[in-house]
Formats: C-alpha cells, structure tokens, sequence
C-alpha cells in the first residue's frame, strides 16, 4: 500500500514536471498580416517549424488593408504592456519601435548564426537600432514588376513592353483589341505602387532616393517631377473603370484568367500565378516594370521582436529568430510568398525563373546603386510622409481632371508639412 | 450613514433612522459604478485625448506640448475639410431619407394591413445585421462589373449604368444608400409604435370634423410623436457617427479618401500613420461638433418633457 | 370591420399595398443575393447573374466556411469564433441590461442633486467614437490585468453599452406614475423591495428591448473585438473579416456569403422570433420618452 502510494506519488510529480521539464517550450505569439493564399501558406511553414521545436504558436491574425487594423492592434496592445512575442513590422517603423524601448535586443542570435555576414548591409541597417538587431528580415520582395498574360500578347501580336513609350504603344493595340491593358485595384497603397514604379523610371535611381528617401524639394517640386505625374496618369488611364476598391489578388486573378493584360505589382504577385498551377516563363512572364530594367525596388518584411518576460517564451522568440533565417525556411517561405531570400548565399537553384532574375538583379543593382527602397511599401520614409504621399497620388488617380503641376504642388506642400 | 448620527433619536429610531439613511444613499450607491466606469471610459478618456491634442505625439503618446498646431495644420489638410464635407452630407441625408422613408412606411403600415407582422420583420431585419455584413454585400451589389449594373446588361438593358461606387463624386451616396438601408426600417418600427399610441378617438374626431386622412397626420399626428422623432435622431445620429465599420468594408474611404469620414480619418492617422496628436486633434473637433449640434437640442427636448 | 372592406377596394389601398410590397422587395435583395450566392458553386458565381437560381444547389460554402475555411494561418473555418461570441456577448448583455434597469430606476423615481446632469452625461456618452477610446482603453486594461482577456472584452462592452440601458430603462420608467412607487414607500417599502415588486413585473417589454439592442450591437461589434481579443478568443466579425481577406486568386464569395450569414444568423433569429416583442416594448416606454 505504501509503496503503491509512493509510486503515485512520483507520477504525480513527475506528471507536474512534464510540461516544462520533457520540452523546454515556450510560447510564441506571432502578428501578422499573411492571409492570402501564398503568404499564409508561407505563415503555416513558419508555424509548423516552430511547432516542429517543441514550441506552440500562437496565430494572431490580423487581415486587411495591408497590415492597418495590425498596427491599431499592436499599439494597443503595447499600450497595454501585452505585446505580441513577434510582429509584423517594417521599414522605418521598426526604428520608431525601438526608439520608444519595446523592442528586445537579437544580438546573441544574430552573433552567433553570422547576420552581418549573411544579411546585405542595406537590409541590416534597417533592423537594427543602435548597432543592435532588433528585428529578423524575413525576405526580399522587388516591387517594381511587370506580371503578363503571354497568350493575351500572343494574340495581339505586341511584346512584353520595356520602356513606358512601349508601354504606351503596347496598351493602345491591347485596348483595341477589347482586353483591359493594365490590371489594377484603385486602392491607395496600390495606386502607390504603380506610381513608385512610374517614378524610379522617370527619375532615375539617384532623383528617386533624392525625392523620397532625402525629400529633397529640388527633385519633387521640379519639372521632372510633374513629368512623372504626367505619365503616371497616362499609365492609369489604361485601366478599368471599375478598379475602386478591388484587391490586389483580385487583379491578379483577372491577368491570370486573361481579361487582362498586365499587372505592376510586386512579386508577392507570383504567389497567385502559383497557387492558380501556372508555371513562369510559361503561363505567364515576369519582366521588370517599363523603365526600370537592371533596378530594383526592394521591400523586406520582417518580424520585430518585443520584450517580453518568460524565460520559456524568450527562448522561444530567439528560437524564432534563428529558425527565420535558416536556409531551409528561407527556401520553403519565399517559394510560397514569391519573393526571394534575405541571405545572399543561397542556392537559387530550387526557385523559378523569375526569383533567379530577381536575386540577380537584386545583387547587380546593388553595386550599380539601382537598389533603392520602395517608399510605397514603407521602406523610405516615416509611416506619416508615406500616408501624406498616398492622399496626394490616390487623390490624383482619382480625380476628374488630374493637373500634374498642380499635384506637383501638393506633393511638396504635404512632404513638407509631415517632416 | 452621516445623517442617522446627526438625528437625535432613541434606539429604536436610530436602527430605522439607519434604514433610512441607507435608502437615501442606496441610489447614489447603485448608480455609483456606471457612474465611474462612463467617467472614466468617456469623460477621462476625452480628457486625456484633448491634452493629446496639444501634443506633438507621434507613434505613441508623448507629452511635448506644441499648442494649437495640430489644429492648424488640420485645417490646412484638405483630406480633413473632405471627412468633414462628408459627415456633413452624409449625415444630413442620412438622417433625413431615414426619417421621411420610416414615416412613411409606419403610417401606410398602419392602415390595417394584412401580414403586418411579416412586413414589419422583414423591414427591421437589416438592423440585426453587422455594419461589416451590409458593407460587404452592398459593395457586392453596387459593383458594376459584378452587381447590379452587370445584371441589368444579362437582362438586355445595356445602356444601363450604375457606377458610383466607383465614382470619386458619388460613392459618398452609395454609403448613405446602404446606410439608409439598414437603418430605415428600425426608424419605422419605432414610429409604427408611436402611431400605435396615439389615441384613436383623436382621429375619430378629426374624421368628424370633415379632415381628410393626409391632413389628420400631417397637422395632428406626426406633431404629437415628437418624442419618437427625438429617440430617432438619437438612435441615427448614433449610427451616423459610428458609420465607420460601414465605410471600411465598402469604400475603405475611397476611391482615394473621397468616402473619408472623421472617424476613418481619425482611425489613419493615430494608428496608421503615427500622427497621433493630429488624430486626437480630430477627435476633439468631432466630439466639439457633436456637442454643439445635440447638447441644445437633448436640452430643448428634455425641458420640453419635463414641462408636460 | 365594414370600414376595412369599404376601403379594401379603393384605389389608394392597392397603391399603400403596392409601396409596401416594393419596400418589401427592396429590403429583401441583399439577404435573398447572400442567400442564394452562398449555395452556389464558383463557377456557378462567375457565370451566372446575380439574382439566378444556383444551377447545382450545394452546402459545399456554409460547410466550408464552418469548418475548413482558412482565417489566417489556421483552417479551421469559423465554428470556434462562433461560440467565443456567445462567451464574451452572453454576459455583457446580461451585465449592461441589468445595470442599465437599475439606473434607470433611480435616475427616474430615486432623482438626487445632480441625477439629471448625470443622465444627460450618459446620453452625451451614446456619441463618442469608439476609436478615440482605443488606446487609454487599452492602457487601462494592461494596469487592471485584464488586457486580451474575455474579461476585459465584456467589461469594455458593459461600459460602453450601459450608457443605451440607462436611456432605454429611464424612459420606461418615467412613464410609470411616480404615485405608484410613493404609496410603496409610505407603505414602508424600501429601495429593492419597490424595484424588485413594483417596477420589475412590468419591465419585461423593455428588458425585451435592451436585451436584443445590446445583444446585436454586441455580437456585431468589430472595433473592440479586434483589439482587445487575443488571438484565440476573437469573436466572430474579426473572423469573418480574416475569412474575407483571406483568399487565394478566385474569391469564394459563396464561402464568404455562407460565413456572413453565419456571423449573422443568431441576430437574425433573434430579430425574427423577438421582433414583435422588440416592437411591443417600443411601443410601451422608450417612444414616449
């Protein structure tokens, strides 16, 4: 009977201790905004890995507007002294986080797998705060991409336009034949997004950086700069009536299933060319936006790590940190997402063809200074000068009778009042 | 409890005396915690928001006072005066379309209809709905190349066109029409209640004197339900304020910001863009118009009935 | 009875009919669209118009949406979201009702120095919009520890829903004879005893009111529940709208129609089987102010 009791006392025990002692697990509570098709297939490998280490994941999914209503919900939730373990952060933001003290230090991770080594400098600058790391960049995106339909141009009998009087050129045969040239969502981040591509053509990576990474009032109250608005009201003008609104994957859908042409978008795109089976090169091509070849628009997500308080979910976080940019992750994430991996020393091999001319491009631009940060996506500017751009060129794809000078004009004045 | 010790009284007096003092405070004591929870969820919060506004909070709040130039630099941002253009229109019509359309309605209902029961369901259901619900399905409808304009072209008129949801002058109206929609028929309902009160030996009487049916409601009727205008315009203006779910899921404030209301507008900023003493400087100029236009007219109605 | 005959015929009765039933209709299409849309197949959707009958009536959207559909990382569609709902609005209607009645007492039949200031205070509260709230809301709840819990969501639902009770019930109240209330107290009645004997038996139309007021604007609420829910107790709009943006290349927009209608249907029940009760209770009190 004693020894009976003894016995249970022990598994009693022993049963008390299992969670913790069997598997140092922690928890991560992961912020984001993946849950598209491809990106949140890219989210579930990352779960799975972390899972695979014995830790849980915690999916704390915010959809919509491009990771807005994520933002109200982690500020208040840091307001609230319970952050998320990691968040969806990017760009200059990150700094904005850990200037205010939330952000923990990655540096022991980042030490002892190599970061500096692996990372390009241009890319690490922007997680870092004070020399530390304080988020994980998960992959490169280009923005500046042209998405085309080849049967549509088959038919047509026009080639992937190269510069924007190609562009032009090309359009016009393509709405002609009753196809819509150029597919697109009449939302501000996305009419951003063609206008960033229209501007690094116009401008030229050197006035680009100027205007939106400087602010330099010389580039954007200039005549090149009305010139760019110009075009990019030509460019707009081949698009839908009905684009108020739509999605991005909703554009997507309609270059896939041929009712349109093409589609500038970043390469976040592929993921639903590849979740439709469509194979690049093939079923359908990518090419760099017209006027940009040889230059690279780069937007890097990234996760932010916050400080947090168990010692269980710390280990968990750096576990996260390190598993991110692991080569077997970094392959699986950006096969799903579309883009390419943060770590330049990996093997291309097992990509397609146009991740291949992305990292490519992305190495070249790099040495040439065609590398530049996309200010649509928040990689250039503060949160609040890149919103005060969206009113200004949203404002002018959507208005009656667009007045490039006048814009022009805007621009500078909503620059200047935001810096 | 201060005034049982105050009243000089014997035992058996005290201990009542006791009671008393208890039933005289109980009310303030079962008030007492909404009391705290609306001063301190509103009325603090406002407060706090108001010092924000003097602000130069960026990303969080932060306490370096700048003055009224978050209020300036408010006024010179024209995606501001559009939000405040467009509660205006909006609201106004809003309000207006419910009032007459819930009128309307309650009084032809009113006419002894058969499966009254029935109607008035189906005309209150929108309301049980979500703001997201609505949004997603008018935005659905009003789409030209999916909704309405498309099936109108399937049914041979094709010279129909339908595009305002994406017409930066008009998708402002497509809100006010899904609103409207949703809310109408509650505005009925509470209307259908109020004909239901009024004394019938009133219209009787009207019918005597030789009025004709229009003239008894306009002249007599609907001025007595001024109490049910009021808890309308209360319960519209509720909704119109809070109409930003309905925005988000429809427009998200576009094409571009022609759809923005203050509220989106307050939303972008403070949270999206890291302008967060703007966003509150909003936040005061929305609570100050809303003061100004229902402080006099709570005051005149509820003077009114005290009056009564 | 010979009045309604006489009439029945007369050209205006068929134009009153005539308006009600256009009304009618209009009020109906977007729940007959969600309905019929959300039985179709996708292809079904693309090819068809609008307002036609599915060509193959199938489940295959409202399982989908139950079960399997994707909201974020997980797919496991919105059936959890569905129940943590009814965990956070259940008490938070029940709670904002309850204090709602008894404010509505005293602010009616128990005024004090300052009650009328009050009153006019929480109907000024009605206004405010939620998202000015958002942020001190949140600080507080991290200092009372309650931030991301269901705890902290009802109790910032109870805040910002009593302020409705309170009007609803002071105004019901108003319109019982305070005579009633003051021959109880002569009587010797006291606070709860005049509440509980007296005023709760004739309350019911308006309980009827708050309870499916609150009830709706609780379960609809967005705003709040995405941002004080932590991720596996968020309530069911925030899932329908991860749902919704959640799509890969061709919308399912029988899935998303099939969830919407999930997301509303225990409103909708409720609004159908206590309409008339919702209507009754107008009726009763809160229209006559």
């Amino acid at each position: 009977m004693n020894h009976f009791k003894r016995h249970l006392t022990a598994l009693a025990v022993s049963a008390a201790l299992m969670p913790t002692a069997a598997v140092h697990a922690g928890e991560v509570e992961v912020l984001h905004w993946w849950t598209a098709g491809g990106e949140a297939r890219a989210a579930a490998a990352l779960k799975q890995m972390m899972e695979e280490q014995g830790h849980t994941w915690k999916d704390f999914a915010v959809a919509g507007g491009g990771g807005e209503a994520a933002m109200t919900v982690l500020k208040t939730r840091a307001v609230s002294g319970n952050p998320p373990a990691a968040a969806q952060i990017k760009g200059l933001d990150i700094r904005e986080w850990a200037k205010l003290g939330f952000l923990t230090s990655l540096d022991s991770v980042a030490e002892a797998e190599n970061w500096d080594q692996l990372i390009p400098p241009r890319i690490s600058d922007v997680m870092k705060y004070e020399g530390e790391y304080v988020a994980v960049p998960v992959n490169v995106h280009r923005v500046n991409w042209l998405w085309v339909n080849p049967d549509v141009m088959e038919n047509v009998g026009v080639e992937v336009p190269t510069t924007l009087d190609e562009f032009f050129e090309v359009a016009d045969k393509l709405k002609a034949e009753g196809y819509i040239p150029l597919a697109h969502g009449g939302q501000p981040w996305q009419d951003a997004t063609v206008f960033d591509a229209v501007a690094l053509a116009e401008l030229g990576p050197d006035d680009y950086r100027k205007a939106f990474v400087d602010h330099d009032m010389d580039v954007i109250n200039s005549e090149k700069m009305e010139e760019v608005f110009a075009q990019f009201a030509k460019v707009m003008s081949y698009v839908d009536d009905d684009a108020a609104g739509r999605d991005w994957n909703t554009a997507t859908g309609m270059v896939i299933r041929g009712e349109a042409a093409m589609q500038i978008m970043g390469d976040w795109a592929k993921g639903e060319f590849t979740a439709a089976d469509l194979t690049p090169g093939e079923d359908y091509l990518c090419a760099p936006a017209p006027g940009t070849t040889g230059q690279f628009t780069f937007n890097v997500d990234s996760f932010a790590m916050f400080s947090l308080t168990e010692e269980d979910d710390i280990k968990a976080q750096k576990d996260l940190a390190r598993t991110i940019l692991e080569p077997e992750f970094q392959t699986l994430f950006n096969q799903n997402k579309g883009s390419i991996p943060v770590r330049t020393d990996m093997d291309m091999s097992d990509f397609d063809t146009c991740a291949q001319a992305s990292m490519e491009t992305f190495k070249s631009s790099a040495d040439d200074g065609g590398l530049v940060p996309s200010f649509s996506h928040g990689l250039a500017t503060t949160s609040y000068i890149q919103g005060q751009i969206f009113d200004v060129v949203t404002n002018f794809v959507n208005s009656n009778n667009p007045d490039p000078v006048k814009t022009t004009d805007q621009l500078a004045a909503a620059i200047k009042s935001a810096m | 409890m201060e005034h049982t010790q105050r009243r000089p009284a014997g035992v058996a007096r005290a201990s009542s005396g006791l009671m008393d003092g208890l039933q005289r405070w109980l009310p303030k004591l079962v008030v007492a915690p909404t009391f705290l929870l609306v001063g301190i969820g509103i009325y603090g919060y406002m407060l706090w928001t108001g010092v924000l506004s003097f602000t130069n909070s960026s990303f969080l709040p932060s306490y370096e006072f700048v003055g009224l130039e978050q209020y300036a630099k408010l006024m010179e941002s024209e995606r501001w005066l559009v939000a405040s253009w467009n509660l205006a229109i909006f609201g106004g019509l809003f309000i207006g379309i419910c009032l007459l359309i819930g009128v309307v309605l309650a009084i032809f209902l009113d006419q002894r209809i058969r499966q009254e029961g029935a109607i008035r369901t189906i005309y209150l259901y929108p309301m049980a709905l979500s703001m997201i619900v609505t949004g997603t399905v008018w935005r659905w409808i009003l789409n030209p190349s999916l909704g309405l304009e498309k099936l109108m072209h399937d049914w041979g008129w094709t010279s129909f066109s339908f595009d305002w949801l994406v017409d930066s002058d008009f998708a402002i109206y497509t809100i006010v029409m899904a609103a409207v929609w949703q809310a109408s028929g509650f505005v009925m309902a509470l209307f259908l209640a109020g004909l239901r009160g009024v004394d019938s030996s009133i219209m009787r009487a009207a019918r005597v004197d030789g009025a004709s049916l229009p003239m008894i409601y306009w002249k007599i009727i609907l001025p007595s339900l001024r109490p049910v205008f009021f808890s309308s315009v209360m319960v519209l203006a509720h909704i119109a304020i809070k109409s930003f779910d309905l925005v988000m899921a429809m427009t998200s404030g576009g094409p571009g910001y022609s759809t923005d209301l203050p509220a989106v507008f307050m939303y972008a900023h403070t949270f999206t863009r890291g302008q967060m003493g703007l966003g509150s400087a909003s936040a005061m100029l929305m609570l100050g118009a809303i003061l100004a236009l229902l402080v006099p007219y709570l005051y005149s109605e509820l003077r009114e009935k005290r009056h009564d | 009875m010979t009045d309604v005959v006489r009439t029945g015929f007369r050209p205006s009765r068929i134009a009153i009919y005539g308006v009600l039933l256009l009304a009618c209709l209009v009020y109906l299409i977007p729940l007959i669209i969600m309905l019929i849309t959300s039985f179709k197949t996708p292809m079904d959707i693309r090819t068809g118009n609008l307002l036609a009958l599915p060509t193959d009536w199938t489940v295959m959207g409202w399982t989908k949406a139950w079960s399997t559909a994707c909201t974020g990382v997980q797919c496991e569609g919105v059936k959890g979201y569905f129940w943590n709902s009814f965990k956070m609005t259940v008490p938070a209607v029940l709670i904002s009702t309850l204090l709602g009645a008894f404010n509505g007492y005293v602010l009616s039949k128990w005024k004090f120095k300052g009650s009328d200031l009050m009153f006019g205070m929480l109907l000024f509260g009605c206004f405010v919009p939620f998202q000015v709230v958002l942020l001190p809301m949140a600080a507080t709840l991290g200092k009372l520890g309650l931030a991301n819990t269901t705890t902290g969501l009802v109790l910032v639902h109870v805040i910002y829903g009593v302020a409705f009770t309170t009007l609803f019930f002071r105004n019901y109240y108003v319109a019982i004879p305070d005579a009633l209330v003051k021959a109880a107290r002569l009587d010797g009645a006291g606070f709860f005893t005049i509440f509980f004997r007296i005023l709760l038996p004739l309350s019911t139309p308006i309980f009827m009111v708050s309870l499916i007021w609150q009830f709706t604007q609780i379960w609809n609420d967005f705003l709040f529940g995405v941002v004080f829910a932590s991720g596996d107790s968020q309530p069911i709009t925030v899932a329908l709208n991860n749902l919704v943006n959640t799509s890969t290349g061709v919308k399912e927009y029988n899935v998303d129609m099939a969830a919407a209608m999930i997301a509303a249907l225990p409103t909708l029940v409720v609004y159908i089987v206590a309409g008339k009760y919702f209507i009754r209770g107008l009726t009763a009190g809160s229209v006559k102010g």
